[in-house]
């Protein structure tokens, strides 16, 4: 990958380094006695934190999986060159999207 | 069949890419190395079949080959060890084009040596006087940690990534790369790092430390090349701010 | 199989491969199915009690576990990259893969 991407992928990796240790740790935390709507609401309702940390999260995740994907696709497959890196670039909005969206979801 | 049966079973590659293993018996001796029975096998079963070596003492690295699938030098590898019940596989090094049998073509490896811009550029203006090297300053020890490479081959038929990503220059040449990169006499250092950015520079390599394993001089390219991507990320900041 | 992929090196590269690809592949599900909550607390609710059956939380056990393992290999890179470690492999891979499913083994603990 070009010098840039390389940059890319190992500054998300560790940005998600912390986010991804935090996430784990709620989760740990959360699942204990069943999960409901309502527990997770009820911390994430109105958390401007939550929110910063979670799209925080999304944008780095957006940026290291596709990236991270090329080199799978490109040294497993047949699959490279420009049309790879059109797609790779769609699935990073779709990350983009979806995971805001569902930041978003569990802010408001 | 015990440690002690007095036979060796071994297969041999023959042909080319699309050739196939011939099996040929080996009477087991004491202190056997791998090339002699290859050589064995050339000089008393079949003399069509074609194999390298040179110095036979474990300097020159020509006998590179890969046994029980395992790449090193022939001539240092105790058929004891390796083949402790009797049977030995032995193939070309891989990622090369096989000329024939256990001869490969070097041409592509030496040709990325080559691309990573592995080779010493001097000032133009050559003072009278030596350059004063300080041997324990810490490029020093980063460049002598890898100048002892010749070449061998068998990081780069180690290597997974080189099967995988056909340009990729792959441990030897990365490693050459990283001890001019250390060479403080040497005047090519960014054209250095640009050869050896990119998609088929260090960043292709995942760490897998296979090169690393196999070295047979336990040289560690697999640092070397961390080496080159930090070198890399700092010149790209550099520029950056 | 080649000698090469029994090497600790390799197994680490392989498992931090497979596991990202397997979290990239599950991403867009778990945020399609936060994003329910748009459609408010009760379609969150439902969803999360139609997956409350065995084979989900088994399938959540290897997720988390692709998470934990992916990070500890990818913390093993950037040590090796960028803080120069030279490493004891097969140590380092050993408990990279250790922690992973001592994190696993947290999350089953706690969801049972």
């Amino acid at each position: 990958m070009s010098g840039a991407l390389f940059i890319a992928q190992r500054a998300s990796a560790v940005v998600l380094a912390v986010t991804a240790a935090v996430h784990l740790a709620t989760i740990i935390y959360a699942v204990r006695g069943g999960l409901t709507a309502g527990e997770i609401l009820a911390r994430t309702h109105h958390n401007v934190w939550f929110l910063a940390l979670y799209a925080l999260f999304v944008v780095a995740v957006a940026i290291h999986a596709p990236i991270g994907l090329r080199n799978v696709v490109r040294e497993w497959t047949i699959w490279r060159g420009r049309s790879l890196d059109a797609a790779l670039a769609v699935f990073a909005v779709l990350l983009l999207a979806l995971g805001l969206r569902a930041s978003v979801a569990v802010f408001l | 069949m015990t440690a002690s049966s007095a036979t060796l079973f071994v297969e041999v590659w023959r042909g080319r890419a699309d050739g196939r293993f011939e099996s040929f018996r080996v009477p087991r001796r004491a202190n056997q190395t791998v090339l002699d029975v290859v050589t064995e096998i050339q000089r008393e079963q079949d003399a069509t079949l074609a194999y390298r070596f040179a110095c036979r003492v474990g300097m020159c690295g020509s006998c590179a080959m890969v046994v029980n699938g395992r790449p090193q030098w022939t001539c240092r590898t105790r058929v004891a060890q390796v083949a402790p019940a009797g049977t030995l596989r032995i193939e070309p090094l891989r990622h090369l084009t096989v000329i024939k049998d256990l001869a490969v073509d070097m041409t592509r490896f030496f040709d990325k040596w080559r691309d990573a811009k592995g080779s010493f550029v001097p000032a133009g203006e050559t003072d009278r006087d030596f350059a004063v090297v300080p041997p324990a300053s810490r490029q020093r020890q980063a460049a002598d940690a890898g100048i002892e490479c010749i070449g061998c081959g068998v990081c780069y038929s180690a290597c997974e990534v080189v099967g995988w990503e056909p340009d990729y220059l792959g441990p030897a040449a990365l490693n050459r790369a990283w001890t001019l990169v250390n060479d403080v006499r040497d005047q090519a250092r960014d054209a250095r790092l640009d050869a050896v950015a990119g998609t088929s520079g260090c960043q292709a390599c995942h760490t897998h430390m296979s090169c690393t394993t196999f070295c047979p001089k336990a040289l560690a390219p697999t640092y070397a090349i961390a080496g080159l991507k930090r070198a890399l990320v700092g010149r790209l900041l550099r520029r950056a701010l | 199989m080649r000698a090469g992929h029994r090497q600790p090196g390799f197994v680490a590269a392989l498992l931090h491969r497979l596991s990202g690809v397997a979290l990239a592949i599950f991403l867009p599900l778990h945020f399609l199915a936060l994003g329910t909550a748009l459609r408010g607390a009760s379609a969150l609710d439902s969803f999360l009690a139609a997956t409350n059956t065995p084979a989900v939380k088994a399938a959540e056990f290897a997720v988390v576990v692709a998470l934990a393992m992916h990070m500890a290999f990818g913390l093993r890179v950037l040590a090796i990259e960028f803080l120069a470690v030279r490493e004891r492999t097969l140590a380092a891979v050993s408990v990279s893969l250790a922690a992973a499913l001592a994190v696993g083994l947290l999350f089953l603990l706690n969801v049972a």
